[in-house]
């Protein structure tokens, strides 16, 4: 077949997490496309997590809607994931827990007793080892070779070896050879595919692209669903030659990073919405004393502390005014992890030359989930030029020179000749402020308008170097769906699903958020006959950014703020119902 | 730390300027202690002969922030509360280069007082010389962290009803290697204690009594002068740290000036083993070549 679903549940610290990334992995390395979606809750024991492993012979480009194998580790599991069931859907569960029989499940679908505990006592009393009993027998229905499984859980373990490691392959082993002698593979079940692809999570992806484009410095405080860009980095800190600090709070960690980079290290800092809430009064610092910048925002369900483990688009008003007055800034939201390293390394690229601060919109769904990607598409080849340009030229050194793009050359502590003091306040082309004795006077009142100009001349650069929207899909179409981030993923899937019903349906996919190009929009969406925005928020904050910008208003809408991703079934099925009554 | 320069084009035969007044004369009131504070802080890197290239002054906000503007050197004048974690991320960007954050006991003790207490825990290397007029005057007078209890303020019309902070405290219980207060109405001793803090190899804090002429009529010139003493003069033992706090929690007829506590500990940048390579602002950057890199994702 050419794709198959795997789903395990249970509480948290039964080791889903591990269960979904081994079988992702599995699934990567025999060369198929993954998409890993690991759903938790803020607690560290108990309640329900689930992970699902989506593989396919096609690209998958989010969690999709089915589930073909689930692995149970508890019976609430099996109660909570029954609905998404496929007909002829396999349920792994150990009697010895709790039993599971047809009447409990859909028609069609097939229990499948594996005694993990029991093939697990074999080697140890400790209970996690079912996993590796239970992992087996799952691999064995969706089609995953033994040995490949087996590679995945030594490598697991890294450089460990020993009776643990030993254990794992043993009881995998077992539990593979149970479910080949009591039941069959799944109908769905996958084979080898091709090369091994990269499987990574969206965070990864972002500290990986940070690191090619010559991040030296990243700045955080812990929040999800942002934090692991700082475990990455802060695992690769001494091999990369990167500082990682972790800050006080997110006030010292975008301060600190704008101290950096003023000195010359490409900086970052990553956070979520609260976290920058925070930051926001630096952000104008940054783009005041036009100092680079890049800001990672992982957004999750709001307001206030919201549903810290769920996902939403729900931030972007915040990132397009945060701050007090205006300065130039752009939005990338990548929709994969691709993506995410790519448009990381741009954005390092877009602060270095505009000399402002650049955001990268990802959320929960980006950053946590699981992609892969071909290992060709990966390129570390980023020109990354000297910051030490500038040579001296006296007393009389204009760090804030009026020039045509609004970008201004700019010396680094440690030359010689060519100081400066950065300013928050308002300050003329040497930085000397006016905000104090010179505040109001004529003279200074109209420098304070050049200063602003020449600044805000620098947003109109930026929104020439931006990527205009892609339309995905089918030129001619009776349907045309925009989404923008992480929700184009299942947008793209949905697209799949749409046509095998015979619906001509395409999609708008925008990844450069702000600032956009009116004409960029006008074009297709002009010759779009009808429209439906889809974005995980409650109000439309994209539709309402676009309708500001363009004029152009699209009435049709999808919005989704239950903290859940968006699935490709909902979004054709609200496609059908646009097309059909007209919204 | 009196670093060396870390730039990349070199001047040849050109004479290094040391720090010196800028071509911006000073705002403050007339008779502001602050005055006093960048004589003093000019005299003691002149006397270590840094390069002004080689010096950053970082602010926040306040009468006193503004002083990176009236020096030669570079200068980054932040938003309020915030001169040291930027201070942090300079130095920690270039270990080379000579780090002094200043403000005022607002930006510092108030909304910027978590920085305060982390950065003297990591004994970041840097000199913090806070103006402390024990008033917010850049907002026309209203009671800051370290005014006294009972005073009268704009915001505080019957009084003070909370204690103040004893900065000197603060630092000591925060970890802070170099420990000093100064006082506007000595410069010399100022300049003294500051070249100090900037030779110490750690997180020097000067807490510069700077008298407020315009809104603090209370804690004036005379009143210090009336109450300050040199703890050298006494035969203070800098590194008897119980001898030092007993000294921090001296405050009232009788007010010590100089160093409290000197300490040698490692500093942040000593354990931050990547900056062992040398100032992070040169070292390669980018992922070339290291396509291995990729390898834990297969």
């Amino acid at each position: 077949m050419t794709e198959i679903s795997v789903r395990a549940g249970g509480a948290a610290g039964d080791g889903i997490a591990s269960v979904g990334e081994v079988l992702s992995r599995s699934f990567s390395r025999l060369g198929l496309h993954v998409f890993g979606l690991n759903a938790y809750q803020s607690v560290i024991r108990g309640g329900h997590v689930w992970f699902q492993a989506r593989a396919g012979r096609e690209a998958v480009h989010s969690q999709g809607d089915r589930v073909d194998i689930l692995y149970a580790l508890n019976r609430e599991t099996v109660d909570v994931h029954a609905a998404f069931l496929r007909k002829a859907a396999c349920v792994v569960f150990d009697p010895e827990k709790f039993s599971v029989s047809p009447d409990d499940l859909p028609a069609g679908v097939v229990p499948v007793a594996v005694p993990t505990l029991e093939l697990a006592r074999k080697y140890t009393t400790q209970s996690i080892l079912q996993n590796a009993a239970g992992l087996g027998a799952t691999a064995f229905l969706a089609g995953i070779p033994l040995a490949t499984l087996q590679k995945v859980l030594a490598d697991s373990f890294g450089r460990k070896t020993g009776d643990v490691v030993d254990w794992n392959l043993g009881a995998a082993a077992d539990g593979y050879a149970y479910a080949q002698s009591h039941a069959s593979a799944n109908d769905r079940a996958v084979g080898p595919a091709g090369p091994a692809k990269l499987l990574l999570a969206g965070n990864s992806a972002i500290a990986l692209g940070a690191a090619a484009a010559g991040v030296k410095f990243l700045s955080q405080y812990p929040m999800t669903p942002a934090s692991s860009i700082m475990h990455w980095m802060a695992a690769h800190s001494h091999t990369l030659g990167v500082v990682v600090k972790q800050a006080e709070d997110e006030l010292a960690a975008i301060n600190m990073a704008i101290g950096a980079s003023y000195t010359g290290v490409r900086s970052m800092t990553a956070t979520s919405g609260g976290g920058f809430a925070l930051m926001v009064e630096a952000l104008g610092m940054a783009g005041m004393t036009e100092v680079p910048l890049v800001v990672v925002e992982s957004q999750r369900s709001g307001p206030s502390t919201g549903l810290p483990t769920k996902t939403e688009q729900g931030d972007l008003n915040m990132m397009l005014g945060a701050g007090q007055g205006e300065f130039p800034r752009a939005i990338l939201a990548p929709s994969d992890a691709l993506e995410a390293f790519q448009l990381t390394i741009k954005a390092f690229e877009l602060a270095e030359a505009w000399q402002t601060p650049i955001l990268v919109a990802s959320d929960l769904h980006l950053s946590e989930s699981f992609m892969t990607i071909d290992r060709e598409a990966i390129s570390f080849d980023v020109d990354i030029p000297s910051l030490f340009q500038v040579e001296p030229n006296g007393h009389d050194f204009k760090r804030y020179a009026y020039t045509d793009s609004g970008v201004s050359a700019r010396s680094l502590p440690g030359q010689p000749g060519l100081q400066y003091v950065a300013g928050s306040d308002e300050h003329d082309e040497k930085g000397h402020l006016l905000s104090d004795v010179r505040a109001g006077i004529p003279v200074w009142v109209a420098e304070r308008n050049r200063m602003m100009e020449k600044r805000m001349r620098k947003l109109e650069g930026l929104r020439a170097a931006l990527d205009a929207p892609a339309i995905e899909g089918p030129a001619d179409a009776d349907l045309t769906l925009i989404a923008w981030g992480s929700t184009i993923g299942a947008a793209r899937d949905a697209l799949g699903l749409l046509a095998s019903q015979g619906h001509a349906v395409n999609l708008l996919a925008v990844r450069s958020v702000y600032p956009i190009r009116p004409e960029a929009f006008v074009g297709p969406l002009g010759r779009a006959k009808r429209t439906l925005l889809i974005e995980a928020n409650f109000s439309g904050q994209f539709g309402r950014l676009l309708r500001a910008e363009t004029g152009i208003h699209l009435p049709d809408r999808l919005l989704k703020y239950d903290g859940e991703p968006f699935y490709p079934a909902e979004i054709a099925g609200r496609a059908v119902e646009v097309l059909s009554h007209g919204g | 730390m009196a670093g060396s320069s870390a730039q990349a084009p070199s001047v040849v035969g050109t004479p290094l300027p040391l720090v010196g007044k800028s071509d911006t004369k000073p705002t403050w009131c007339p008779g502001c202690g602050d005055y006093g504070v960048v004589a003093a802080v000019e005299m003691a890197v002149k006397r270590l002969k840094i390069p002004s290239h080689n010096v950053v002054i970082v602010s926040g906000i306040g009468c006193s922030s503004n002083l990176p503007h009236f020096l030669s050197s570079y200068g980054f004048h932040a938003i309020h509360g915030r001169a040291l974690p930027v201070a942090e991320g300079i130095r920690w960007a270039n270990h080379g280069l000579t780090v002094l954050a200043t403000g005022g006991d607002g930006d510092g003790f108030g909304i910027g007082a978590g920085h305060f207490v982390h950065s003297m825990r990591r004994n970041v290397d840097l000199t913090y010389v806070t103006m402390d007029n024990q008033i917010y005057g850049l907002t026309t007078g209203q009671a800051s962290p370290t005014s006294m209890m009972g005073q009268k303020t704009k915001s505080t019309p019957t009084g003070v009803i909370e204690n103040p902070i004893d900065p000197v405290a603060l630092a000591l219980a925060s970890g802070a290697t170099y420990i000093a207060r100064g006082f506007s109405g000595d410069v010399k001793q100022m300049a003294d204690l500051i070249a100090g803090a900037i030779q110490h190899k750690g997180f020097a804090f000067v807490d510069a009594m700077s008298p407020c002429v315009t809104y603090n009529k209370i804690n004036t010139f005379d009143w210090f002068r009336q109450r300050v003493y040199k703890l050298e003069s006494a035969g203070h033992d800098p590194t008897d740290i119980r001898r030092a706090w007993e000294k921090a929690l001296e405050w009232g007829d009788r007010i010590p000036t100089g160093l409290f506590y000197k300490i040698d500990r490692p500093t942040y940048e000593d354990l931050e083993e990547v900056l062992a390579a040398g100032p992070l602002a040169l070292q390669p950057a980018g992922l070339r070549g290291k396509e291995s890199l990729l390898d834990e994702f297969l």
